[in-house]
């Protein structure tokens, strides 16, 4: 197990940042999940630190030496690719111990300890069939178990679980939560699953467009969005972000916007730079902070229904502010909710988010 | 299921048709096939009667023959392996790595190879084997063959390993395998069905070839047997049927025993498509 950290790391391709000036490190013994939409450079960071993927500029280390210009087979990790890359003409036995045979190890010695990885992963008794006549879940096991069988310094999972039904997916998440509690392994994990990303990380780093927007605990993510992108992809369903104007009023916040009922809030000096630049902020509320409420409550938003969905333990209500700008709230309920053609949701200010012109968190009283 | 009748009649008209091009196209195949056994076979087809071997005799008596189809092998072979290994590891190295105007490269070979196995470049071809000193040696045959032939090879194999992922070297490099270790272990028994095409298409072009070995060789010890079936003429030049028949048989033996041996080990799944 070993540490991993870059240092203002750029890869270009042509002209195009791929990965553009990015500084992170990665603890000992830390799950880090690369969390990102599409194209925002997830898969070229991990390719990276594996070594096929030169950086154009800038500093990786393993364990504190660097290994910037490190060929992959001398930095001793393990991948997990998301096509799997087993091996079509070898058996999952020559498959699971191939990283073995490469480090000299005598077959015998090497079939028996693929055999053991295999046995905790639930495919050892197919070790004698090809790649092609196992189901995807057993292929996504056996890339597992050849990432397993050898020790390596960090181990590094692009996408392993997007091939997967939605049920084997949680099964496999849950095994790699427990094998991560077990071994204590380095981990980098690629997703564009903010739940597997909660699920599993011990930090997650939110990517766009190249950059790491925000590198914090799951928790910290999921309370302190960073900006309103990291807002907006981490929750299920994402916070609600609503346009308001704000003004100083009395030494309190005054924010307005149609539909929008919501008391003063406690001025702050962040609160007072962002208004300096413009009037123009972002209130974001959870999806499970929102509930039904009647006509007197004090923080309220009121629009016509939109949708309203029932999940088994839960409903999903949304609302249809004009202009494509959705509300929608999560609502525990074991019941099928009635709701009227205009709803009325409530909210307490404690759960507010406020985010300046540019997106940013403007933070709250005491943060 | 019921009938018309013009349907019907239609029908057997459509297959009499049919039978009868496809007899025409099967005579010659029946005569390939019953005159090595005819003892008095002419250029007409007939029946064996009696069945004999004595055809085969006599051309096995002629070591002249005979050391021709060693030759054939030696320089179909010869070529098959050069152009195998040299195609495999070009094509690997254009598909793979990322030099500048590899396309570019790949198609300029393809439009000069037409012109080295053709017989526009025979002058050259025999001026520069002449001044290497290699003229009537095999070697002379195999680089020939194999300067003409490796540019396709290479198009046909790049084509093949394009379309193979290159997350299987990628992660047999992460798991601790060198570059060569990646690719002997993992990229080549991939790559395998595309060889074998190349192959069997080198061995096939190389053996059936007249005009190269007939100008670049010299002694009769040299020749392979495309030449040599030239001995089985009278000094007239009318053809000793029943011995040309008999050699024409076992001269396409080696060419069919390789389809057969390749559709029974890989299928005849890839011919055309190239695709595993
Ligand atoms: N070899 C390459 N040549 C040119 N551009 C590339 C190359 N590899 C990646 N890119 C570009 O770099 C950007 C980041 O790619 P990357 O594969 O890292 O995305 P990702 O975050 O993994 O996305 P996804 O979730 O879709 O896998 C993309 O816009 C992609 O088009
Ligand atoms: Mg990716």
């Amino acid at each position: 197990m070993a540490s991993v950290e870059f240092k203002n790391v750029t890869k270009s391709f042509g002209n195009f940042h791929a990965v553009s000036d990015v500084n992170f490190d990665i603890g000992d013994g830390e799950f880090v999940c690369l969390l990102g939409p599409s194209g925002c450079g997830k898969t070229t960071s991990l390719r990276m630190m594996a070594g096929l993927e030169t950086p154009t500029s800038g500093q990786i280390f393993i364990g504190g030496q660097e290994v910037t210009h490190l060929h992959p087979k001398d930095r001793n990790i393990a991948m997990v690719f998301q096509d799997y890359a087993l091996y079509p003409h070898m058996n999952l036995a020559d498959n699971i111990a191939y990283p073995l045979k490469v480090r000299g190890e005598p077959v015998d010695k090497r079939h028996a300890r693929a055999r053991e990885v295999a046995d905790v992963l639930k495919i050892g008794h197919l070790m004698d069939r090809l790649p092609s006549q196992i189901s995807g879940g057993q292929q996504q096991r056996t890339s597992l178990a050849r990432a397993l069988v050898y020790p390596a310094k960090v181990y590094l999972f692009d996408e392993p679980l997007s091939n997967l039904d939605a049920k084997l997916r949680l099964e496999a998440r849950g095994f790699l939560n427990h094998l991560q509690r077990d071994m204590g392994m380095t981990a980098v994990y690629v997703t564009h699953d903010q739940a597997e990303a909660m699920a599993l990380a011990t930090r997650i780093a939110v990517m766009d467009q190249g950059k790491i927007v925000q590198y914090a605990s799951p928790i910290e993510i999921y309370r302190r969005p960073a900006t309103t992108f990291v807002a907006n992809f981490v929750g299920n369903p994402p916070m609600n972000l609503v346009e308001v104007e704000g003004a100083q009023a009395d030494g309190r916040l005054a924010l307005k916007a149609e539909g929008l009922g919501i008391g003063a809030l406690p001025m702050t000096d962040a609160i007072g730079k962002a208004l300096a630049t413009s009037n123009r902020l972002t209130l974001g509320v959870r999806p499970e902070h929102l509930s039904l409420a009647g006509a007197g409550a004090q923080n309220t938003i009121v629009a016509p229904l939109f949708a309203n969905e029932n999940m088994g333990p839960e409903s999903l209500v949304t609302l249809d502010r004009g202009e494509g700008a959705r509300v929608t709230a999560r609502i525990f309920t074991d019941d099928h909710l009635d709701v009227s053609d205009t709803v009325t949701l409530g909210f307490s200010a404690e759960h507010v988010h406020l985010f300046d012109s540019a997106g940013n968190r403007i933070p709250a009283v005491g943060e | 299921m019921k009938i018309s009748l013009p349907a019907f009649v239609g029908r057997i008209a459509f297959s009499a048709l049919a039978a009868l091009i496809g007899a025409a196209f099967a005579l010659p195949l029946i005569w390939f096939l019953f005159a090595p056994f005819n003892a008095r076979a002419e250029l007409g087809l007939a029946i064996p009667d009696p069945w004999t071997l004595n055809n085969f005799v006599t051309v096995f008596g002629n070591s002249y023959a005979v050391q021709a189809l060693w030759n054939s092998f030696i320089q179909a072979t010869g070529g098959v392996i050069l152009v195998g290994a040299a195609a495999t590891l070009a094509a690997y190295a254009l598909s793979r790595s990322s030099i500048p105007g590899k396309g570019a490269v790949t198609y300029t070979l393809l439009l000069f190879s037409s012109v080295v196995s053709g017989s526009a470049a025979m002058v050259p071809i025999f001026l520069i084997i002449s001044a290497a000193g290699i003229m009537d040696t095999h070697v002379a045959v195999i680089l020939t063959f194999a300067g003409g032939l490796l540019p396709t090879a290479m198009f046909i194999l790049r084509d093949f390993i394009d379309s193979i992922p290159k997350s299987y070297e990628e992660s047999a490099m992460v798991a601790g395998a060198s570059p060569v270790q990646a690719f002997f272990d993992v990229a080549l028994p991939v790559i395998r069905p595309g060889i074998v095409v190349v192959v069997v298409w080198a061995f096939v072009n190389i053996w059936g070839s007249f005009l190269i070995p007939f100008i670049l060789l010299r002694s009769s010890d040299n020749m392979p047997a495309s030449v040599a079936i030239y001995s089985f003429y009278s000094e007239a030049g009318t053809p000793i049927v029943t011995l040309l028949a008999a050699y024409a048989l076992i001269y396409s033996l080696p060419v069919v025993a390789l389809y057969l041996f390749v559709s029974w080990k890989f299928g005849f799944r890839f011919f055309g498509g190239i695709k595993a």
